[in-house]
């Protein structure tokens, strides 16, 4: 029984590291089916409407109770780690501090609730704030990767100029101050109740938490004392990062009850057990406590209804169109804005992966409701790469459908828009060219213009919107090609091949 | 006899560097006297990469007339494409990795390659084959995607470009050569061994905004001019470069220009590439802007030409 603590830390060791390193690499190191790891996340596989992972977390919880939370969630990894740092930090005879509090279930369940209904009316904005997995992917690459970056490159500066250029130095990923704030506010958030107060976030705000709390109830195994062996010493009771225990009433809440069986270990009588609720049910007297739990989260749905009833819900949805100045670019695999903005939750585990980092995440440009949702945004040598679809194979929640190479290859982002008026051929009567050099499918390419000059030209149709060209385009700050966003990602026709040159050339020709 | 070779090749190479080898190849052909027999451009057709390029060396005086035992060594190849070998959008490994093995047997203490690829770097190192044959052969890949491996440099002859940031790798070495692959090219209309120069800088956007065919002959008088280019005609690009769509774009021509004259190597491979694709050599305006800034000559009659098929 006491080995069951060990079982725990070795599973959300296995499961925490990977995804930890998964984000912070900045080398494209990492092999890329580790994104399994993400999309076992609960949040992840509903929207992706992944049925069997679904079926499958939902036994676990029948079985184990929320095991997920212990293990699997990489948020609740973090916040055990946070938690057990504090005690480097307090007295010793306070190392161990927690005590039994009520649950807090009318702020609970009314998050749950709210999320639910805003996703029903059609945004996803509360899943992609509040989704534990994606709060820790924005914590991790917007607020620990940079740092491994400014590590790497101040490091690889000092190998260079000794000739060793084992290292290279990596850009960053561009600062942007909404989506920043974002992952700021709920990494202090997070880390600031899991210090004090244990696992009180995924026991009050995470809607995830709330719902396995639901399963757990009636989970097979969970964690009970036995009476007879119980001196109520309170031990496990401080033990218990989830307040979850009443050592005095000798009961367990396991709707809050993590299963992370730090009780079992830390019980010197051994009264603490992980067992069968239903085999032991009989010799247990009947406790006769009035499940709150229900009543309140009816209430608590009902308060929320009408909230949102009252509210505007168009205000709450957000209108996206009425946001936009030039349409922003979604990654390929999007399909279409709905799509998208749906099922995006701003992990940012696709702009982490992206190895031209153009991928950023957005600030208000997808609208409020598309706050750190990743959008392309071009500069000098930053463009999407044609033979690249590691953002589509990654992305966990099906935001970006996986695109075969030769399908990504024809997915059409967006079309390049020429501005002859700002092009240094017009302006400066010379020659460039630079973006039909970087065109990959030549829907930009040239053609005469005068006294031997060439001028590019667009093919829209065989245009797929990757902004090489306007990434490459001297003309500064406006550049003379650009990429309009399109809502609607189609397929790009084609291009044509050139025709071959079958002669034989055997002589030098000077 | 050998020793007095040596003397001989290394008063040679003395001379060249204190006055420059272009230089010193004008001079020479200009005023038709042989100081030295080896040829100033090496045309070879017919053999795979590394044949004919140990072939175009041994009749410039062997690898050991530009490389000394312990120098250090730059090979600046066209590596600015993620596209395999057979697109023929990058310069061919199989030749980049001979260079590098010739080197090496000839002493070089260490052999740099590296370009400042369009693409993403990684992707094109590995993907043009270049990187694995210069791992291969001894050689080092080394990265120039980030604008804290350049340092400015001035170029007084430059008539647009003043200054240019250049890799520090090729600032610090002891002798370099260029080695482009024979291009079509959307903007400067062909991509030959000075349009290859654009990858030793940081800053190409500067080009395109300020004259790109100027640009190109400005940098091409940066005076640490490589020992020789060596263009890569194994395959060319005929047209839709410089990345080109498909194979349909690409020719063998299983040929090679090497030559110390940046302006002479362009004309010729310009000749070559007129035979597939014919193209007015005045509209690739940089070749005789280059002439202009005295960097070489577009007259190949007056020079000592060499062409050998295989």
């Amino acid at each position: 029984m006491k080995s069951l603590k060990k079982v725990r830390l070795v599973l959300a060791i296995l499961f925490f590291l990977p995804i930890l390193l998964f984000f912070i690499d900045f080398t494209g190191k990492l092999p890329l089916f580790l994104h399994n790891l993400v999309s076992i996340q609960l949040i992840p596989a509903l929207l992706s409407l992944n049925v069997v992972v679904v079926i499958l977390l939902v036994i676990l919880s029948l079985l184990f109770g929320r095991i997920y939370c212990s293990t699997i969630c990489p948020l609740g990894v973090f916040q055990d780690i946070a938690s057990w740092k504090s005690r480097l930090f307090r007295k010793k005879s306070k190392k161990y501090r927690f005590e039994y509090s009520k649950p807090n279930n009318i702020i609970r369940y009314s998050i749950l609730a709210i999320t639910i209904i805003v996703f029903i009316f059609g945004s996803s904005f509360l899943i992609l704030l509040l989704d534990p997995y994606s709060i820790f992917g924005r914590t991790i690459s917007q607020l620990i990767r940079p740092l491994f970056i400014w590590g790497n490159n101040g490091l690889t500066g000092i190998l260079s100029k000794m000739g060793n250029y084992s290292l290279y130095q990596v850009e960053q990923v561009s600062f942007v101050p909404v989506a920043f704030s974002i992952s700021v506010f709920f990494f202090v958030l997070v880390a600031v109740m899991s210090w004090f107060w244990g696992r009180l976030y995924c026991n009050t705000i995470c809607p995830v938490g709330t719902v396995l709390g639901f399963i757990s109830k009636i989970s097979i195994f969970h964690i009970s004392i036995k009476d007879s062996d119980c001196t109520s010493c309170g031990l496990c009771e401080k033990h218990c990062k989830s307040k979850c225990i009443d050592s005095d009433a000798k009961k367990v809440d396991d709707s809050r009850c993590v299963s992370c069986y730090n009780c079992i270990s830390t019980c010197k009588k051994g009264a603490i057990t992980y067992r069968s609720r239903y085999k032991y049910k009989k010799d247990r007297p009947v406790l006769n406590v009035v499940d709150n739990g229900r009543r309140t989260f009816l209430l608590a749905s009902g308060a929320a209804l009408s909230t949102v009833a009252f509210a505007n819900t168009k205000k709450l949805i957000g209108n996206n169109e009425s946001m936009l100045s030039r349409k922003p670019i979604m990654p390929p695999g999007a399909s279409n804005f709905e799509h998208f903005n749906r099922h995006c939750t701003g992990c940012q585990l696709c702009v982490t992966k992206c190895p031209m980092q153009v991928l950023k995440p957005a600030a208000l440009q997808y609208g409020i409701s598309g706050i750190t949702q990743p959008h392309l945004i071009f500069s000098t040598h930053v463009f999407c790469t044609y033979d690249c679809n590691i953002c589509t194979s990654v992305c966990p929640t099906s935001a970006l459908r996986k695109l075969p190479i030769e399908e990504k290859k024809r997915t059409q982002i967006g079309v390049a828009k020429f501005r002859k008026n700002k092009c240094v051929v017009f302006t400066d009567e010379k020659d460039c060219g630079a973006c039909s050099e970087h065109c990959p499918t030549q829907a930009v390419h040239m053609i005469p213009y005068k006294d031997g000059l060439t001028i590019p030209e667009v093919t829209e149709n065989i245009c797929i919107g990757c902004g090489a060209c306007e990434s490459i385009c001297p003309a500064r700050p406006y550049q003379a090609i650009y990429v309009e966003g399109n809502t609607n990602q189609i397929l790009a026709k084609k291009p044509s091949e050139a025709k071959k040159f079958n002669k034989k050339i055997d002589d030098f020709g000077f | 006899m050998k020793r007095r070779d040596f003397f001989k090749s290394a008063a040679i190479v003395g001379l060249a560097s204190v006055f420059k080898t272009n230089a010193l190849g004008s001079v020479v052909s200009g005023n038709h006297v042989a100081v030295h027999s080896e040829p100033d451009l090496v045309a070879v057709m017919g053999g795979e990469p590394g044949v004919m390029l140990t072939r175009a060396l041994k009749e410039l005086g062997g690898i050991g007339h530009f490389v000394k035992k312990g120098q250090k060594v730059v090979i600046k190849p066209n590596i600015g494409w993620d596209r395999k070998p057979e697109l023929a959008a990058n310069t061919n490994p199989e030749l980049v990795g001979t260079l590098v093995k010739l080197c090496k047997s000839a002493g070089a203490s260490e052999v740099i390659v590296f370009d400042n690829t369009c693409h993403d770097w990684k992707k094109s190192y590995t993907n043009s084959g270049i990187e694995k044959a210069v791992i291969a052969a001894g050689g080092k890949m080394v990265p120039a995607n980030d604008e804290s491996y350049f340092r400015e440099v001035e170029l007084p002859r430059g008539v647009n470009l003043k200054k240019a940031k250049i890799h520090h790798a090729l600032l610090e070495c002891d002798v370099w050569f260029n080695m482009p692959i024979l291009k079509h090219h959307g903007g400067a209309k062909n991509s030959i061994s000075m349009k290859n120069l654009m990858g030793i800088v940081w800053d190409r956007g500067f080009f395109h905004s300020h004259d790109l065919h100027q640009s190109i002959a400005d940098i091409a008088t940066f005076h640490k001019s490589p020992a020789l280019n060596i263009v890569d005609a194994y395959r060319i690009m005929k047209s839709n470069g410089p990345q080109g769509k498909s194979e349909a774009d690409v020719v063998m021509l299983k040929s090679l220009i090497v030559s110390h004259d940046f302006v002479a190597a362009d004309t010729a491979a310009m000749k070559l590439f007129s035979q597939v694709q014919p193209t007015d050599m005045k509209d690739v305006r940089y070749i005789a802007l280059a002439e202009k800034n005295h960097v070489g000559t577009q007259q190949l009659e007056k020079l000592n030409v060499k062409r050998i098929k295989l």
